[in-house]
């Protein structure tokens, strides 16, 4: 059961076309060595977001787009610079951080020992299971007009949305982990006498652990995608107000600022965790199977 | 048998109904403002969705997101192939699609309303933006994943570009593609809900929001209650389609036939929550 699972992007598969990436590579191309291959790469990359600002420079500075909504790439990052040495985009990137963490703090806290409860007892996953599944579907925007009415439009409206949405990906991926758990090193376990704490700690926990790091991942991207949404439409402050405010105050060049501002954001919370989850296990089986190949 | 599937059955039933029934008790006697009772809510959300607001509300909101979804999957697999079976494509593009997926979809909105205006079509855009990088990013990794083998025998017989995506590139890859228009899936709802309610008129997003701000608080639990069924009935037939499609790959994995109940949801819940939008 476990390979076809693999096969379809489980969650093992996280180290699947990163690791497997550079063998493939250096298969097909057995002369280069691995670091001119990573260099080389690395030129292209530039080069394919040179081309990039360059097409879209070129579109607004020749009028191709209407240049009230396409200002310049070069007048929005000069914009973005004059943001980042005056100070106030940092407040505003605090604000979002702020209830990003501590929402996906809090959906840890109740999400991993709850997946731990319903991953390990089947009878508890089967009573819980409609309550879950019913509740797991519905977008968690559709709580902000509640989260406003109940908390107003500040910190905690904030984190309860976050917390909402970012629960569900860890507890679905506790259980997984929890219910994946090797039945030989377990039953190994049970021969050698191990307690069921002992069990727990020893066996359960770092074999579920891949698991819970993707789900962390996960939750991180949503979260911050709850946290701007939220202040767009809840109106609390933060990244997503500022960029709605620009927006209405005609502000364009401000506001591509502060989209590409959030763009940075969730590209280096998402390679953070990405590079923690490959720091942290590399000792796991799926990780170094695939190092291995 | 039959005594052991009807314990089954009471043990998923029991929690649910408690809760109901439970919650039922309380709201009918506690005179809360924001949980209304739920004889009330379950009154109000048949008055509205029975059929009154079908019509006006779910029905625009439906077609958007299948709207947006159709576009993300014709391109997310378009170009998907593309960067799969280019190396250079894929290098070259690959900063400005991490940058594109990590951004959070919504932060576009008053993007797309500056563009397109607050019709159908800017609503359609920030659902495109948001599905299509899973769907594109999971179609890359199955492209590549095709086996080289495989490749390297159609190479030799000549086998003609078009039917080598048909028979072997797209079939191979599909597992994947599927995995990435499942998490499509949900976050289309998601950015239909926000996407109305910013700027609308019409829509489920929409009248929640209304309901709020007009303090008709049963109308916006109801609007909720609709949008969890929303989410239910389409992830049900998302199943349904891809089951279908990729019978021969549970047969040829011997997913399908034996494996017991538990195993097979463990896997269907692990692929529903994958990290389907790999890093690479």
């Amino acid at each position: 059961m476990r390979q076809p699972v693999k096969d379809k992007g489980g969650p093992p598969s996280v180290a699947v076309p990163e690791t497997a990436a550079p063998g493939a590579r250096a298969a097909r191309r057995p002369a280069t060595g691995a670091w001119p291959a990573k260099r080389a790469d690395l030129g292209i990359k530039l080069a394919g977001v040179l081309v990039v600002l360059a097409i879209m420079e070129l579109c607004s500075r020749l009028g191709v787009l209407p240049r009230d909504w396409f200002p310049p790439v070069t007048s929005m990052y000069a914009e973005l610079f004059r943001l980042i040495v005056e100070q106030p985009l940092w407040v505003e990137i605090g604000r979002t951080l702020r209830a990003w963490a501590v929402g996906i703090g809090l959906a840890a806290l109740l999400a991993v020992p709850c997946g731990v409860l319903l991953g390990s007892i089947p009878l508890a996953y089967r009573m819980a299971r409609i309550v879950i599944e019913f509740c797991r579907p519905i977008p968690s925007v559709a709580l902000i007009p509640l989260a406003v009415l109940v908390y107003g439009t500040g910190l905690e409206m904030k984190v309860f949305l976050i917390t909402f949405a970012t629960f569900w990906p860890l507890l679905f991926q506790t259980i997984y982990g929890v219910q994946d758990v090797d039945p030989v090193a377990r039953d190994t376990a049970r021969a050698y006498g191990l307690g069921p704490s002992a069990r727990f700690w020893v066996i359960t926990i770092p074999s579920a652990a891949p698991y819970i790091a993707t789900g962390l991942r996960i939750a991180a991207a949503i979260g911050l995608v709850l946290g701007v949404t939220s202040e767009l439409v809840g109106g609390a402050p933060g990244l997503g107000r500022a960029i709605a405010v620009a927006q209405s105050a005609g502000n364009v060049t401000l506001m591509y600022a502060l989209i590409i501002t959030t763009g940075l954001l969730g590209l280096t919370l998402n390679s953070a965790f990405a590079a923690v989850e490959r720091k942290a296990l590399r000792w796991h089986p799926a990780q170094r199977q695939e190092v291995a190949r | 048998m039959t005594l052991r599937r009807l314990t089954l059955f009471a043990q998923h039933l029991v929690v649910p109904v408690v809760l109901l029934l439970a919650f039922g008790l309380w709201s009918a006697q506690a005179e809360d403002f924001f949980f209304p009772p739920l004889t009330e809510i379950v009154r109000v959300f048949a008055d509205n969705w029975l059929f009154d607001r079908v019509g006006s509300d779910l029905v625009p909101s439906v077609l958007r997101l299948l709207a947006g979804y159709a576009i993300s999957v014709v391109g997310g697999v378009t170009f998907g192939v593309l960067f799969g079976m280019s190396r250079i494509l894929r290098t070259a593009t690959d900063p400005v699609v991490q940058f594109l997926r990590a951004l959070p979809a919504p932060a576009l909105i008053p993007f797309a309303m500056l563009v397109f205006g607050t019709g159908n079509s800017s609503k359609v855009f920030i659902i495109v933006l948001g599905t299509m990088w899973p769907i594109l990013l999971n179609t890359l990794d199955g492209v590549r994943g095709v086996e080289e083998q495989q490749l390297d025998m159609a190479r030799s017989y000549r086998i003609p570009m078009t039917a080598r995506l048909a028979h072997i590139i797209l079939p191979a890859a599909s597992p994947r593609i599927f995995a990435g228009m499942r998490t499509s899936l949900g976050i289309g709802i998601i950015l239909m809900v926000v996407s109305e309610m910013v700027a609308s008129r019409n829509g489920i997003g929409y009248f929640v929001l209304q309901s709020q701000r007009s303090f008709e608080i049963p109308a916006m639990w109801g609007g909720v209650i609709l949008l969890g069924l929303l989410g239910l009935t389409l992830s049900w037939i998302f199943v349904r389609v891809e089951n279908r499609v990729l019978r021969w790959h549970r047969g040829a994995n011997g997913l399908l036939p034996e494996s017991d109940q538990s195993s097979k949801k463990a896997g269907s819940t692990a692929r529903k929550n994958a990290p389907e939008v790999n890093d690479a």
